[in-house]
């Protein structure tokens, strides 16, 4: 303002902020690979030990088909959730009291978390399919399908990066923050990501429904596979909207009030 | 600025969290380019102080100035003005040394080349060249206590706020970041450190306040609070517990005791005659006292005067 010398610009805050948290995820080998290797085993474990018994006789080339939306999902959940751990680090580290007395806004802090969880998340979703199609996923869909599905799944990934992000502003350590990574990591089981919503007891049925990983998988699979979709993709897309919105606003509200 | 003109001051500062007063009616002044030294037990409002006055924590009463801002209305003028080193090494343990620098002075406006040149001179200042492009994760507690003091440095504050600076740190890197603080200050930057180290505040300090309990108990020269305990102590070891309460309460309420170490000390002018007649009074049949020793008093007995405790039991007291 009154001396710019002095005083970074929004932009290279926001840049300087991003560089860090993707350097810091690049360099977090632990959190990387398991975020890899966690959907990968279980693609495995569904397709090859479940997959005969779940859907008998349709043969494994099938079920991974039906299985990989749900594992990419799973794989893309798992991933964001891990922000919620980075986040609460910060918070807990001492780094968040540099920055905040050197004046970088709370919500640039966030963002650049965001950020790099969904630039983790592009990258190991993209190496979980590479596997996928590796173990004959067969997909049946066209470069507008792929590209709608990317984006709804993408969508998905920033509100429950947010959430996260809010998960990591509320916990006390890291610890209990990395903790909620079985919320998003459970959700898909009582979806139709892995079995069809009909072989469920009908009070499961009801949830499964209408939970938000439903219509986000439905659509994945839908565009992936060349099936009607129906009305799942803005049904993903409201969920997927209004959870952002909630990360949103409760993540303005709550880093006020944990920095006060 | 002049430098006569207070850099920080403080009236009626007071933080409470739920029914506890963490923070009580604190008044501070503290002389531009000066070092000023908060010292205290845990719990006694220091870290609260400092968080106040880097407005990362609002008071609920009381105002304060930095640099001749207000910290309540004029945050952000006043952030670029002041820098923080916390108690915990405020530093991403998977950059380097260089980037974790280079990641400071770009949030701090500094472009570049600008952060280039000022973190190579920081590094080399504070011993740390070697280690620039190793990950923080590999220093050791005193390289991460320096490199924290250089991302504070980075764009030259005037102000500069250092909560406990050294604590857990052995006594050679205590040494080197001392070395740097009186540095810092001497090239014109106010320093407010808090400590727990009698030695510290004695070695760094222009002016100490002793605070206990979220109060100033007092405040002075390192000179000055020494001079109000008394022109000399009389240590006496005494042969035993028993010994000790005896001349604990002969000798009256002047004396400050530790019973663990069974050390007595008795504020005396020094003279001879009084020496005699004091230990005569004390132990008149030579059986209770071992040794004596009379010793000008350091910051550890300005302390125990003031806060009724000695100063080792402080860091034994838990966080609040």
């Amino acid at each position: 303002m009154s001396d710019p010398a002095m005083s970074a610009n929004t932009a290279s805050v926001a840049l300087t902020l991003t560089g860090r948290t993707l350097r810091l995820s690049r360099r977090n080998t632990e959190a990387l690979l398991i975020s890899l290797v966690l959907p990968i085993m279980l693609m495995l474990v569904f397709v090859y030990l479940f997959g005969g018994a779940l859907q008998p006789g349709v043969g494994t080339s099938a079920y991974v088909t039906y299985v990989v939306p749900g594992v990419l999902l799973l794989c893309a959940a798992f991933g964001a959730a891990l922000t919620a751990g980075a986040v609460s680090y910060d918070m807990t580290s001492g780094i968040i009291d540099r920055f905040r007395s050197m004046d970088v806004g709370g919500g640039w802090f966030l963002c650049s978390h965001v950020v790099a969880s969904l630039a983790r998340n592009i990258v190991s979703t993209t190496i979980v399919l590479g596997v996928a199609l590796a173990i004959g996923f067969r997909p049946d869909t066209t470069p507008a399908h792929a590209l709608a599905a990317a984006g709804v799944l993408i969508a998905f990934v920033l509100a429950v990066s947010w959430l996260s992000a809010v998960v990591g502003l509320i916990a006390k350590t890291p610890e209990a923050a990395s903790s909620f990574t079985f919320v998003p990591m459970f959700l898909p089981y009582a979806s139709s990501a892995f079995v069809p919503i009909e072989t469920m007891p009908s009070w499961l049925r009801g949830f499964a429904e209408h939970q938000p990983v439903t219509p986000v998988i439905e659509t994945l699979r839908g565009l992936l596979l060349g099936a009607d979709v129906g009305n799942s993709p803005w049904l993903a897309l409201a969920w997927s909207t209004g959870l952002l919105l909630l990360g949103v606003a409760l993540s303005g509200v709550l880093f006020r009030r944990r920095a006060a | 600025m002049p430098s006569h003109s207070p850099a920080i001051t403080a009236q009626g500062l007071t933080k409470r969290y739920g029914d506890h007063t963490v923070l009580n009616d604190l008044d501070l002044e503290v002389d531009a380019g000066s070092i000023y030294a908060l010292l205290g037990p845990n719990g006694a409002g220091k870290t609260t102080t400092v968080r106040i006055l880097a407005t990362l924590t609002t008071p609920d009463s009381g105002r304060a100035t930095v640099n001749g801002l207000d910290v309540a209305h004029q945050r952000k003028h006043l952030r670029r003005t002041i820098s923080l080193t916390g108690q915990y090494a405020a530093l991403d343990e998977l950059q380097t040394g260089r980037e974790n620098l280079g990641m400071i002075g770009a949030l701090a406006g500094l472009n570049r080349a600008q952060a280039r040149f000022r973190s190579g001179q920081l590094l080399d200042q504070l011993d740390l060249a070697k280690a620039a492009d190793r990950q923080v994760v590999t220093y050791s507690g005193g390289m991460r206590r320096r490199l924290d003091l250089a991302a504070g440095l980075l764009r030259r504050p005037a102000v500069m706020f250092l909560d406990e600076p050294t604590t857990g740190l052995d006594p050679r890197s205590r040494e080197q970041l001392w070395q740097v603080i009186s540095e810092v200050a001497a090239s014109g930057t106010t320093v407010l450190l808090t400590t727990q180290y009698l030695e510290e505040a004695d070695r760094l300090a222009d002016r100490v306040a002793i605070m206990d309990q979220g109060r100033k108990v007092v405040e002075g020269t390192p000179s000055e609070l020494k001079q109000q305990v008394g022109g000399e102590l009389l240590r006496l070891e005494l042969a035993d517990r028993d010994a000790f309460d005896l001349v604990r309460a002969r000798a009256g309420k002047n004396a400050m005791g530790d019973a663990s170490a069974l050390v007595l000390k008795i504020p005396v002018t020094g003279a001879a005659p009084e020496i005699r007649s004091q230990m005569d009074v004390l132990d008149p049949d030579r059986t209770l006292i071992r040794h004596f020793a009379l010793h000008r008093p350091d910051l550890d007995d300005v302390f125990f005067t003031f806060t009724g405790q000695p100063a080792k039991t402080a860091k034994e007291l838990s966080h609040v």
